[in-house]
Protein backbone atom coordinates (compact mmCIF):
# COMPACT_ATOMS: atom_id res chain seq x y z
CA UNK A 1 0.00 0.00 0.00
CA UNK A 2 1.29 3.34 -0.94
CA UNK A 3 -0.91 6.15 0.94
CA UNK A 4 -0.85 6.33 4.68
CA UNK A 5 -4.28 8.01 4.69
CA UNK A 6 -7.11 9.51 2.08
CA UNK A 7 -5.70 13.43 1.97
CA UNK A 8 -2.03 11.61 1.22
CA UNK A 9 -4.18 9.67 -1.58
CA UNK A 10 -5.57 12.82 -2.77
CA UNK A 11 -2.14 15.39 -1.87
CA UNK A 12 -0.44 12.77 -4.38
CA UNK A 13 3.20 13.71 -3.31
CA UNK A 14 2.74 17.69 -3.88
CA UNK A 15 1.55 16.58 -7.66
CA UNK A 16 -2.72 16.62 -7.13
CA UNK A 17 -3.26 19.01 -9.31
CA UNK A 18 -1.46 17.46 -12.17
CA UNK A 19 -2.84 14.22 -11.28
CA UNK A 20 -6.15 14.55 -10.56
CA UNK A 21 -6.28 17.48 -13.51
CA UNK A 22 -5.36 14.76 -16.43
CA UNK A 23 -7.65 11.95 -14.41
CA UNK A 24 -10.08 14.16 -13.94
CA UNK A 25 -10.55 15.96 -17.44
CA UNK A 26 -9.74 11.95 -18.67
CA UNK A 27 -12.88 10.42 -16.51
CA UNK A 28 -15.18 13.82 -17.27
CA UNK A 29 -14.74 13.47 -20.79
CA UNK A 30 -15.23 9.51 -21.28
CA UNK A 31 -18.55 10.38 -19.38
CA UNK A 32 -19.44 13.17 -21.17
CA UNK A 33 -19.22 11.28 -24.50
CA UNK A 34 -22.28 8.53 -23.78
CA UNK A 35 -24.25 11.07 -22.55
CA UNK A 36 -24.11 12.84 -25.50
CA UNK A 37 -24.61 9.43 -27.93
CA UNK A 38 -27.20 8.86 -25.65
CA UNK A 39 -28.97 12.18 -26.47
CA UNK A 40 -27.95 11.65 -30.29
CA UNK A 41 -29.86 8.31 -30.07
CA UNK A 42 -33.09 10.06 -28.22
CA UNK A 43 -32.95 12.60 -31.31
CA UNK A 44 -32.69 10.08 -33.87
CA UNK A 45 -35.63 8.27 -32.36
CA UNK A 46 -37.82 10.60 -31.51
CA UNK A 47 -37.53 11.81 -35.10
CA UNK A 48 -38.10 8.64 -36.80
CA UNK A 49 -41.15 7.96 -34.60
CA UNK A 50 -42.62 11.03 -35.78
CA UNK A 51 -42.02 9.91 -39.24
CA UNK A 52 -44.07 6.71 -38.81
CA UNK A 53 -46.55 8.11 -36.92
CA UNK A 54 -46.70 10.61 -40.27
CA UNK A 55 -46.61 7.74 -42.55
CA UNK A 56 -49.27 5.24 -40.94
CA UNK A 57 -51.61 8.50 -40.65
CA UNK A 58 -51.17 8.78 -44.21
CA UNK A 59 -52.13 5.07 -44.82
CA UNK A 60 -55.25 5.37 -42.68
CA UNK A 61 -56.42 8.50 -44.54
CA UNK A 62 -56.24 6.22 -48.06
CA UNK B 1 -3.47 7.66 -76.43
CA UNK B 2 0.06 8.72 -77.86
CA UNK B 3 2.77 10.16 -76.22
CA UNK B 4 2.34 13.64 -78.32
CA UNK B 5 -1.39 14.03 -78.04
CA UNK B 6 -0.73 13.31 -74.55
CA UNK B 7 1.68 16.07 -74.21
CA UNK B 8 -0.37 18.38 -76.32
CA UNK B 9 -3.61 18.21 -74.08
CA UNK B 10 -1.42 18.84 -71.23
CA UNK B 11 0.41 22.09 -72.71
CA UNK B 12 -3.16 22.73 -73.92
CA UNK B 13 -4.50 22.74 -70.05
CA UNK B 14 -1.57 25.03 -69.03
CA UNK B 15 -2.27 27.21 -72.05
CA UNK B 16 -6.11 27.53 -71.01
CA UNK B 17 -6.35 28.04 -67.64
CA UNK B 18 -3.14 30.60 -67.75
CA UNK B 19 -5.60 32.33 -70.46
CA UNK B 20 -8.14 32.17 -68.16
CA UNK B 21 -6.44 33.34 -65.05
CA UNK B 22 -5.03 36.89 -67.48
CA UNK B 23 -8.94 37.82 -67.98
CA UNK B 24 -8.65 38.13 -64.23
CA UNK B 25 -5.40 39.39 -63.38
CA UNK B 26 -6.30 40.89 -60.21
CA UNK B 27 -6.62 37.35 -58.54
CA UNK B 28 -3.61 37.25 -59.19
CA UNK B 29 -2.14 39.81 -58.12
CA UNK B 30 -4.22 39.59 -54.72
CA UNK B 31 -2.32 36.56 -53.92
CA UNK B 32 0.69 38.35 -54.70
CA UNK B 33 0.25 41.23 -52.38
CA UNK B 34 -1.35 39.52 -49.48
CA UNK B 35 2.11 37.69 -49.55
CA UNK B 36 4.29 41.40 -49.65
CA UNK B 37 1.75 42.73 -46.97
CA UNK B 38 2.26 39.75 -44.53
CA UNK B 39 6.11 39.75 -44.49
CA UNK B 40 6.38 43.37 -44.75
CA UNK B 41 4.18 43.10 -41.12
CA UNK B 42 6.57 41.01 -39.46
CA UNK B 43 8.89 43.87 -38.59
CA UNK B 44 6.29 45.91 -37.50
CA UNK B 45 4.96 43.67 -34.82
CA UNK B 46 8.56 42.34 -33.65
CA UNK B 47 10.88 45.20 -33.90
CA UNK B 48 13.32 46.24 -36.73
CA UNK B 49 16.34 44.60 -34.83
CA UNK B 50 18.66 42.95 -37.60
CA UNK B 51 19.59 40.37 -35.78
CA UNK B 52 16.08 38.89 -34.82
CA UNK B 53 14.43 39.56 -38.40
CA UNK B 54 17.58 37.62 -39.79
CA UNK B 55 17.00 34.86 -37.38
CA UNK B 56 12.71 34.78 -38.29
CA UNK B 57 13.07 35.71 -42.28
CA UNK B 58 12.86 32.36 -43.33
CA UNK B 59 9.76 30.83 -41.13
CA UNK B 60 7.82 33.99 -42.22
CA UNK B 61 8.73 34.04 -46.13
CA UNK B 62 7.50 30.14 -45.87
CA UNK B 63 4.83 30.62 -44.02
CA UNK B 64 3.80 33.62 -45.88
CA UNK B 65 4.29 31.69 -48.57
CA UNK B 66 2.18 28.47 -47.48
CA UNK B 67 -1.34 31.22 -46.30
CA UNK B 68 -0.53 32.94 -50.00
CA UNK B 69 -0.87 29.47 -52.21
CA UNK B 70 -3.91 28.30 -49.88
CA UNK B 71 -5.43 31.26 -50.42
CA UNK B 72 -5.02 30.80 -54.44
CA UNK B 73 -6.35 27.22 -54.25
CA UNK B 74 -10.15 27.47 -54.54
CA UNK B 75 -8.88 28.95 -58.02
CA UNK B 76 -7.83 26.18 -58.99
CA UNK B 77 -11.21 24.03 -59.70
CA UNK B 78 -14.12 26.35 -58.55
CA UNK B 79 -14.78 28.21 -61.42
CA UNK B 80 -14.56 24.97 -63.78
CA UNK B 81 -16.92 23.27 -61.75
CA UNK B 82 -19.42 26.03 -61.40
CA UNK B 83 -19.64 26.26 -64.86
CA UNK B 84 -19.79 22.45 -66.06
CA UNK B 85 -16.33 23.00 -67.85
CA UNK B 86 -14.79 20.21 -64.98
CA UNK B 87 -17.61 17.79 -66.02
CA UNK B 88 -16.37 18.24 -69.34
CA UNK B 89 -13.59 17.17 -69.04
CA UNK B 90 -13.62 14.20 -67.19
CA UNK B 91 -15.69 12.73 -69.26
CA UNK B 92 -13.58 13.37 -71.95
CA UNK B 93 -11.27 10.69 -73.80
CA UNK B 94 -8.14 12.47 -72.00
CA UNK B 95 -6.91 10.85 -68.69
CA UNK B 96 -8.21 12.77 -65.88
CA UNK B 97 -4.54 12.71 -64.02
CA UNK B 98 -2.83 14.42 -67.27
CA UNK B 99 -5.96 17.65 -66.77
CA UNK B 100 -5.41 17.89 -63.28
CA UNK B 101 -1.40 17.42 -63.52
CA UNK B 102 -1.63 20.55 -66.38
CA UNK B 103 -4.38 22.66 -63.81
CA UNK B 104 -1.43 22.37 -61.08
CA UNK B 105 1.01 22.89 -63.14
CA UNK B 106 -1.10 26.59 -64.76
CA UNK B 107 -1.36 27.15 -60.80
CA UNK B 108 1.73 27.09 -59.65
CA UNK B 109 3.06 28.73 -63.05
CA UNK B 110 0.46 32.01 -61.35
CA UNK B 111 1.04 31.58 -57.46
CA UNK B 112 4.56 29.43 -56.83
CA UNK B 113 6.67 30.85 -59.55
CA UNK B 114 6.04 34.95 -58.63
CA UNK B 115 6.18 33.75 -55.04
CA UNK B 116 9.59 32.60 -55.80
CA UNK B 117 10.54 35.84 -57.81
CA UNK B 118 9.40 37.67 -55.30
CA UNK B 119 10.78 35.77 -52.56
CA UNK B 120 14.56 37.41 -52.58
CA UNK B 121 13.66 41.01 -52.63
CA UNK B 122 11.34 40.49 -49.28
CA UNK B 123 14.63 38.87 -48.33
CA UNK B 124 16.67 41.51 -48.44
CA UNK B 125 14.05 43.80 -46.22
CA UNK B 126 15.06 41.27 -43.47
CA UNK B 127 18.77 41.57 -44.22
CA UNK B 128 19.52 38.24 -45.67
CA UNK B 129 23.19 37.57 -46.87
CA UNK B 130 23.19 36.69 -50.69
CA UNK B 131 24.26 33.24 -50.20
CA UNK B 132 20.72 32.78 -47.62
CA UNK B 133 18.90 34.23 -50.52
CA UNK B 134 19.44 32.20 -53.52
CA UNK B 135 18.93 28.42 -51.31
CA UNK B 136 15.66 30.31 -50.25
CA UNK B 137 15.15 30.88 -54.16
CA UNK B 138 15.53 27.26 -54.53
CA UNK B 139 13.71 26.16 -51.19
CA UNK B 140 11.15 28.19 -52.81
CA UNK B 141 11.41 26.37 -56.19
CA UNK B 142 11.11 23.24 -55.25
CA UNK B 143 8.93 23.26 -52.40
CA UNK B 144 6.21 25.43 -53.48
CA UNK B 145 4.73 23.06 -56.20
CA UNK B 146 4.79 20.22 -53.57
CA UNK B 147 2.50 22.83 -51.68
CA UNK B 148 0.44 23.28 -54.97
CA UNK B 149 -0.04 19.64 -55.34
CA UNK B 150 -1.11 18.76 -51.90
CA UNK B 151 -3.61 21.30 -51.85
CA UNK B 152 -5.01 20.09 -55.14
CA UNK B 153 -6.13 17.45 -52.94
CA UNK B 154 -7.89 19.42 -50.40
CA UNK B 155 -9.69 21.92 -53.01
CA UNK B 156 -10.83 18.67 -54.87
CA UNK B 157 -12.29 17.23 -51.55
CA UNK B 158 -14.06 20.60 -51.05
CA UNK B 159 -15.42 21.04 -54.33
CA UNK B 160 -18.92 22.64 -53.89
CA UNK B 161 -18.46 21.93 -50.40
CA UNK B 162 -20.44 24.95 -47.74
CA UNK B 163 -17.77 26.53 -46.60
CA UNK B 164 -15.44 25.20 -48.58
CA UNK B 165 -12.05 28.08 -48.39
CA UNK B 166 -11.67 28.29 -44.85
CA UNK B 167 -12.01 24.07 -44.68
CA UNK B 168 -9.07 24.23 -47.35
CA UNK B 169 -7.11 25.71 -44.71
CA UNK B 170 -8.29 22.82 -41.94
CA UNK B 171 -7.71 20.13 -44.42
CA UNK B 172 -4.51 21.23 -46.10
CA UNK B 173 -2.13 23.19 -43.59
CA UNK B 174 -1.00 20.47 -41.47
CA UNK B 175 -0.13 18.57 -44.29
CA UNK B 176 1.99 21.54 -45.55
CA UNK B 177 4.21 21.28 -42.30
CA UNK B 178 6.96 19.28 -43.50
CA UNK B 179 7.18 21.26 -46.77
CA UNK B 180 7.32 24.19 -43.82
CA UNK B 181 9.96 22.21 -42.37
CA UNK B 182 12.64 21.50 -44.73
CA UNK B 183 11.80 24.33 -47.14
CA UNK B 184 12.51 26.90 -44.09
CA UNK B 185 15.15 25.13 -42.19
CA UNK B 186 17.12 25.02 -46.06
CA UNK B 187 17.94 28.79 -45.15
CA UNK B 188 18.13 28.43 -41.68
CA UNK B 189 20.89 25.41 -41.97
CA UNK B 190 22.84 27.76 -44.83
CA UNK B 191 22.66 30.72 -42.40
CA UNK B 192 24.12 28.66 -39.42
CA UNK B 193 26.74 26.54 -41.90
CA UNK B 194 25.72 23.33 -42.17
CA UNK B 195 24.90 23.90 -46.06
CA UNK B 196 21.70 23.56 -47.21
CA UNK B 197 21.84 20.18 -49.49
CA UNK B 198 20.14 17.38 -47.02
CA UNK B 199 16.98 19.65 -47.27
CA UNK B 200 16.86 20.51 -50.68
CA UNK B 201 17.41 16.93 -51.69
CA UNK B 202 14.54 15.97 -48.85
CA UNK B 203 12.38 18.49 -50.58
CA UNK B 204 13.12 17.12 -53.84
CA UNK B 205 12.07 13.70 -52.89
CA UNK B 206 8.66 14.93 -51.22
CA UNK B 207 8.10 16.56 -54.85
CA UNK B 208 8.68 13.48 -56.45
CA UNK B 209 6.12 11.65 -54.76
CA UNK B 210 3.91 14.30 -54.75
CA UNK B 211 3.88 14.52 -58.13
CA UNK B 212 2.66 10.75 -58.26
CA UNK B 213 0.36 10.67 -55.11
CA UNK B 214 -1.11 13.99 -54.97
CA UNK B 215 -2.08 13.69 -58.83
CA UNK B 216 -3.97 10.41 -58.19
CA UNK B 217 -5.60 11.54 -54.89
CA UNK B 218 -6.81 14.21 -57.12
CA UNK B 219 -8.47 12.61 -59.55
CA UNK B 220 -10.00 10.70 -56.98
CA UNK B 221 -11.22 13.50 -54.87
CA UNK B 222 -12.84 15.25 -58.42
CA UNK B 223 -14.70 11.98 -59.34
CA UNK B 224 -16.28 11.68 -56.01
CA UNK B 225 -17.10 15.33 -56.13
CA UNK B 226 -18.46 14.62 -59.59
CA UNK B 227 -20.31 11.96 -58.91
CA UNK C 1 -13.54 -19.01 -48.93
CA UNK C 2 -16.96 -18.18 -50.77
CA UNK C 3 -19.26 -18.77 -48.37
CA UNK C 4 -17.17 -16.43 -45.46
CA UNK C 5 -17.23 -13.83 -47.87
CA UNK C 6 -20.98 -13.77 -48.60
CA UNK C 7 -21.18 -13.79 -44.56
CA UNK C 8 -18.41 -10.78 -44.28
CA UNK C 9 -20.54 -9.01 -46.61
CA UNK C 10 -23.69 -10.15 -44.94
CA UNK C 11 -22.98 -8.48 -41.68
CA UNK C 12 -21.33 -5.19 -43.83
CA UNK C 13 -25.19 -4.09 -44.02
CA UNK C 14 -26.47 -1.82 -41.96
CA UNK C 15 -29.40 -3.82 -41.33
CA UNK C 16 -28.14 -6.71 -39.68
CA UNK C 17 -25.41 -4.85 -38.21
CA UNK C 18 -27.17 -2.47 -36.20
CA UNK C 19 -28.56 -5.38 -33.93
CA UNK C 20 -25.42 -7.00 -33.57
CA UNK C 21 -23.32 -3.88 -32.71
CA UNK C 22 -26.53 -2.87 -29.96
CA UNK C 23 -25.94 -6.54 -28.77
CA UNK C 24 -22.08 -5.64 -28.16
CA UNK C 25 -22.60 -2.34 -26.52
CA UNK C 26 -22.80 -3.85 -23.06
CA UNK C 27 -19.86 -6.57 -23.38
CA UNK C 28 -17.04 -3.72 -24.64
CA UNK C 29 -18.70 -1.05 -22.02
CA UNK C 30 -17.89 -3.62 -19.27
CA UNK C 31 -15.03 -4.88 -20.30
CA UNK C 32 -14.01 -1.36 -19.95
CA UNK C 33 -14.71 -0.98 -16.48
CA UNK C 34 -13.36 -3.85 -15.37
CA UNK C 35 -9.98 -3.33 -17.03
CA UNK C 36 -10.58 0.27 -16.03
CA UNK C 37 -10.86 -0.33 -12.56
CA UNK C 38 -8.03 -3.20 -12.26
CA UNK C 39 -5.40 -0.65 -13.93
CA UNK C 40 -6.16 1.80 -11.75
CA UNK C 41 -5.76 -0.19 -8.75
CA UNK C 42 -2.96 -0.97 -9.78
CA UNK C 43 -1.75 2.40 -10.99
CA UNK C 44 -2.78 3.98 -7.88
CA UNK C 45 -2.13 1.26 -5.00
CA UNK C 46 0.08 -1.24 -6.16
CA UNK C 47 2.79 0.37 -8.37
CA UNK C 48 5.32 2.26 -6.13
CA UNK C 49 6.22 5.68 -6.31
CA UNK C 50 8.83 6.41 -8.77
CA UNK C 51 12.52 7.32 -7.17
CA UNK C 52 13.30 10.70 -9.89
CA UNK C 53 9.55 11.94 -10.29
CA UNK C 54 7.42 10.99 -7.39
CA UNK C 55 3.61 10.57 -7.33
CA UNK C 56 3.53 12.96 -10.56
CA UNK C 57 4.70 9.82 -12.37
CA UNK C 58 1.18 8.32 -12.32
CA UNK C 59 -0.19 10.63 -14.61
CA UNK C 60 1.54 8.00 -17.23
CA UNK C 61 -1.30 5.67 -16.89
CA UNK C 62 -3.68 7.47 -18.83
CA UNK C 63 -1.56 9.65 -20.47
CA UNK C 64 0.20 6.45 -22.22
CA UNK C 65 -3.27 5.41 -23.19
CA UNK C 66 -4.89 8.06 -24.76
CA UNK C 67 -1.84 8.57 -27.14
CA UNK C 68 -1.74 5.52 -28.54
CA UNK C 69 -5.44 4.84 -28.70
CA UNK C 70 -4.93 8.19 -30.31
CA UNK C 71 -2.92 6.85 -33.40
CA UNK C 72 -4.49 3.14 -33.24
CA UNK C 73 -7.73 5.14 -33.93
CA UNK C 74 -6.75 6.97 -36.80
CA UNK C 75 -4.90 3.45 -38.45
CA UNK C 76 -8.40 1.76 -38.03
CA UNK C 77 -9.84 4.85 -39.51
CA UNK C 78 -7.66 4.68 -42.73
CA UNK C 79 -7.89 1.06 -42.63
CA UNK C 80 -11.89 1.32 -42.95
CA UNK C 81 -11.66 4.40 -45.69
CA UNK C 82 -9.39 1.76 -47.74
CA UNK C 83 -12.10 -0.84 -47.28
CA UNK C 84 -14.93 1.59 -48.23
CA UNK C 85 -13.11 2.92 -51.12
CA UNK C 86 -12.37 -0.85 -52.78
CA UNK C 87 -15.41 -2.64 -51.92
CA UNK C 88 -17.75 0.44 -51.79
CA UNK C 89 -19.36 -1.10 -48.49
CA UNK C 90 -21.80 1.47 -46.57
CA UNK C 91 -20.43 0.29 -42.99
CA UNK C 92 -16.89 1.68 -43.82
CA UNK C 93 -17.62 4.69 -44.30
CA UNK C 94 -19.80 5.15 -41.05
CA UNK C 95 -17.33 2.79 -38.79
CA UNK C 96 -14.89 5.61 -40.01
CA UNK C 97 -17.01 8.20 -38.98
CA UNK C 98 -18.23 6.92 -35.92
CA UNK C 99 -14.72 6.28 -35.00
CA UNK C 100 -13.11 10.14 -35.57
CA UNK C 101 -15.15 11.96 -32.69
CA UNK C 102 -13.29 9.21 -30.35
CA UNK C 103 -10.24 9.53 -31.94
CA UNK C 104 -9.95 12.97 -31.50
CA UNK C 105 -10.99 13.62 -27.94
CA UNK C 106 -8.15 10.74 -27.34
CA UNK C 107 -5.89 12.73 -29.01
CA UNK C 108 -6.78 15.82 -27.09
CA UNK C 109 -6.72 13.81 -23.29
CA UNK C 110 -3.04 12.91 -24.74
CA UNK C 111 -2.26 16.68 -25.70
CA UNK C 112 -3.66 17.83 -21.94
CA UNK C 113 -2.02 15.11 -19.77
CA UNK C 114 0.91 15.77 -21.22
CA UNK C 115 1.19 18.97 -20.53
CA UNK C 116 -0.10 18.43 -17.38
CA UNK C 117 2.89 15.91 -16.82
CA UNK C 118 5.22 18.44 -18.17
CA UNK C 119 4.63 20.85 -16.40
CA UNK C 120 6.01 19.49 -13.08
CA UNK C 121 8.51 17.64 -14.61
CA UNK C 122 10.00 19.78 -16.66
CA UNK C 123 8.29 22.66 -16.04
CA UNK C 124 7.00 24.11 -18.69
CA UNK C 125 3.48 23.19 -20.67
CA UNK C 126 4.68 22.58 -23.48
CA UNK C 127 8.07 21.81 -24.91
CA UNK C 128 8.11 21.81 -28.97
CA UNK C 129 9.75 18.33 -29.21
CA UNK C 130 8.80 15.75 -31.89
CA UNK C 131 6.30 13.43 -30.43
CA UNK C 132 4.37 16.33 -29.12
CA UNK C 133 4.51 18.35 -32.27
CA UNK C 134 3.12 15.27 -33.95
CA UNK C 135 0.25 14.54 -31.68
CA UNK C 136 -0.75 17.94 -32.07
CA UNK C 137 -0.52 17.68 -35.74
CA UNK C 138 -2.80 14.21 -35.39
CA UNK C 139 -5.00 16.47 -33.48
CA UNK C 140 -5.40 18.88 -36.20
CA UNK C 141 -6.18 16.14 -38.73
CA UNK C 142 -8.92 14.32 -36.99
CA UNK C 143 -10.57 18.05 -36.86
CA UNK C 144 -10.18 18.65 -40.59
CA UNK C 145 -11.77 15.04 -41.04
CA UNK C 146 -14.36 15.69 -39.08
CA UNK C 147 -14.98 19.43 -40.52
CA UNK C 148 -14.80 18.05 -43.67
CA UNK C 149 -17.51 15.54 -43.44
CA UNK C 150 -19.97 17.90 -41.42
CA UNK C 151 -19.79 20.40 -44.49
CA UNK C 152 -20.76 17.55 -47.34
CA UNK C 153 -24.58 16.70 -46.75
CA UNK C 154 -24.98 13.74 -48.87
CA UNK C 155 -23.78 10.72 -46.92
CA UNK C 156 -22.13 8.90 -49.61
CA UNK C 157 -20.24 11.97 -51.14
CA UNK C 158 -19.06 12.88 -47.37
CA UNK C 159 -17.21 9.05 -46.64
CA UNK C 160 -15.86 8.63 -49.75
CA UNK C 161 -14.20 12.36 -49.15
CA UNK C 162 -13.16 11.78 -45.85
CA UNK C 163 -11.69 8.61 -47.07
CA UNK C 164 -9.41 10.01 -49.51
CA UNK C 165 -8.40 12.81 -46.54
CA UNK C 166 -8.11 9.76 -44.44
CA UNK C 167 -5.43 7.81 -46.84
CA UNK C 168 -3.98 10.80 -47.84
CA UNK C 169 -3.30 11.76 -43.77
CA UNK C 170 -1.86 8.00 -43.32
CA UNK C 171 0.46 8.33 -46.08
CA UNK C 172 1.70 11.15 -44.57
CA UNK C 173 2.20 11.00 -40.30
CA UNK C 174 5.32 9.12 -40.97
CA UNK C 175 6.64 12.03 -43.32
CA UNK C 176 5.59 14.19 -40.52
CA UNK C 177 6.93 12.21 -37.90
CA UNK C 178 10.11 12.00 -39.30
CA UNK C 179 10.28 15.81 -40.46
CA UNK C 180 9.10 16.95 -37.13
CA UNK C 181 11.67 15.08 -35.30
CA UNK C 182 14.89 16.04 -37.79
CA UNK C 183 13.49 19.50 -37.27
CA UNK C 184 14.10 19.06 -33.62
CA UNK C 185 17.59 17.24 -33.51
CA UNK C 186 18.67 20.86 -35.14
CA UNK C 187 16.50 23.23 -32.80
CA UNK C 188 17.32 21.64 -29.82
CA UNK C 189 17.28 24.40 -27.60
CA UNK C 190 16.92 23.74 -23.83
CA UNK C 191 18.16 20.46 -23.09
CA UNK C 192 14.96 18.53 -22.39
CA UNK C 193 14.86 14.87 -23.55
CA UNK C 194 11.75 13.04 -23.17
CA UNK C 195 12.94 9.74 -24.70
CA UNK C 196 15.39 8.92 -21.96
CA UNK C 197 12.60 6.78 -20.10
CA UNK C 198 13.08 6.13 -16.58
CA UNK C 199 13.36 2.28 -16.29
CA UNK C 200 9.97 0.98 -15.64
CA UNK C 201 8.54 -1.30 -13.23
CA UNK C 202 7.19 -4.17 -14.12
CA UNK C 203 3.82 -3.00 -11.69
CA UNK C 204 4.03 0.05 -13.81
CA UNK C 205 3.78 -2.02 -17.05
CA UNK C 206 0.89 -4.52 -15.95
CA UNK C 207 -1.34 -1.10 -15.14
CA UNK C 208 -0.52 1.27 -18.72
CA UNK C 209 -1.39 -2.28 -20.16
CA UNK C 210 -4.72 -2.60 -18.92
CA UNK C 211 -5.43 1.23 -18.89
CA UNK C 212 -4.92 0.92 -22.84
CA UNK C 213 -7.38 -1.95 -22.74
CA UNK C 214 -9.86 -0.53 -20.91
CA UNK C 215 -9.60 2.65 -23.50
CA UNK C 216 -9.65 0.27 -26.22
CA UNK C 217 -12.36 -1.53 -25.35
CA UNK C 218 -13.90 2.21 -24.26
CA UNK C 219 -13.45 3.48 -28.01
CA UNK C 220 -14.88 0.21 -29.69
CA UNK C 221 -18.43 0.13 -27.58
CA UNK C 222 -18.20 4.57 -28.00
CA UNK C 223 -17.94 3.67 -32.09
CA UNK C 224 -20.99 0.77 -31.90
CA UNK C 225 -23.06 3.36 -29.85
CA UNK C 226 -22.34 6.23 -32.80
CA UNK C 227 -22.25 3.59 -35.69
CA UNK C 228 -25.70 2.86 -34.43
CA UNK C 229 -27.22 6.76 -34.28
CA UNK C 230 -25.89 7.36 -37.66
CA UNK C 231 -27.71 4.36 -39.00
CA UNK C 232 -30.88 5.71 -37.66
CA UNK C 233 -30.27 8.91 -39.19
CA UNK C 234 -29.10 7.71 -42.58
CA UNK C 235 -30.98 4.80 -42.90
CA UNK C 236 -34.39 6.82 -42.82
CA UNK C 237 -35.13 5.88 -46.46
CA UNK C 238 -34.46 2.16 -45.88
CA UNK C 239 -37.32 1.04 -44.33
CA UNK C 240 -36.32 -1.25 -41.94
CA UNK C 241 -35.42 1.20 -39.50
CA UNK C 242 -39.07 1.78 -38.84
CA UNK C 243 -39.56 -2.13 -37.96
CA UNK C 244 -36.94 -1.82 -34.95
CA UNK C 245 -39.09 -2.36 -31.75
CA UNK C 246 -37.05 0.69 -30.39
CA UNK C 247 -39.08 2.98 -33.12
CA UNK C 248 -42.33 1.23 -33.53
CA UNK C 249 -43.01 1.24 -29.20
Amino acid sequence: MNWGGPAEFFAMGGYGFYVWGSFGLAAALMALEPLLLRHRRKAALTELKRELAAKQEATDEE
Amino acid sequence: MSEVSALSALIGVIRRDLKLAMRRKSDVLTTLFFFVIVVSLFPLGIGPEMDMLRKIAPGVLWVAALLATMLSLNRLFALDYADGTLEQMVLSSVPLGLLVAGKVVAHWLLSGLPLTVLAPVLGLQFDLPAGSLAVLVASLAIGTPVLSLIGAIGAGLTLGVRGGGVLVSLLVLPLYVPVLIFGAGAVGAQVSGLGAGAHLSLLAAMLALAVFFAVWATTIALRIALE
Amino acid sequence: MSRRLINWFKYSSPQTFYPLAGKMIPWFATLAVLFGAAGLYIGFFVAPTDAQQGEGYRIIFVHVAAAWMSMFIYLVMAFWAALGLSLNTRLSGMMASALAPTGALFAFLSLWTGALWGKPMWGTWWVWDARLTSSLILFFLYLGFIALQSAIDDPRRADRAGAVLLLVGVINIPIIYFSVQWWNTLHQGASVSLTKAPTMARTMLWGMLLMVLSFWMYAIAAALYRVRCIMLERERNAGWVYELPEVKS
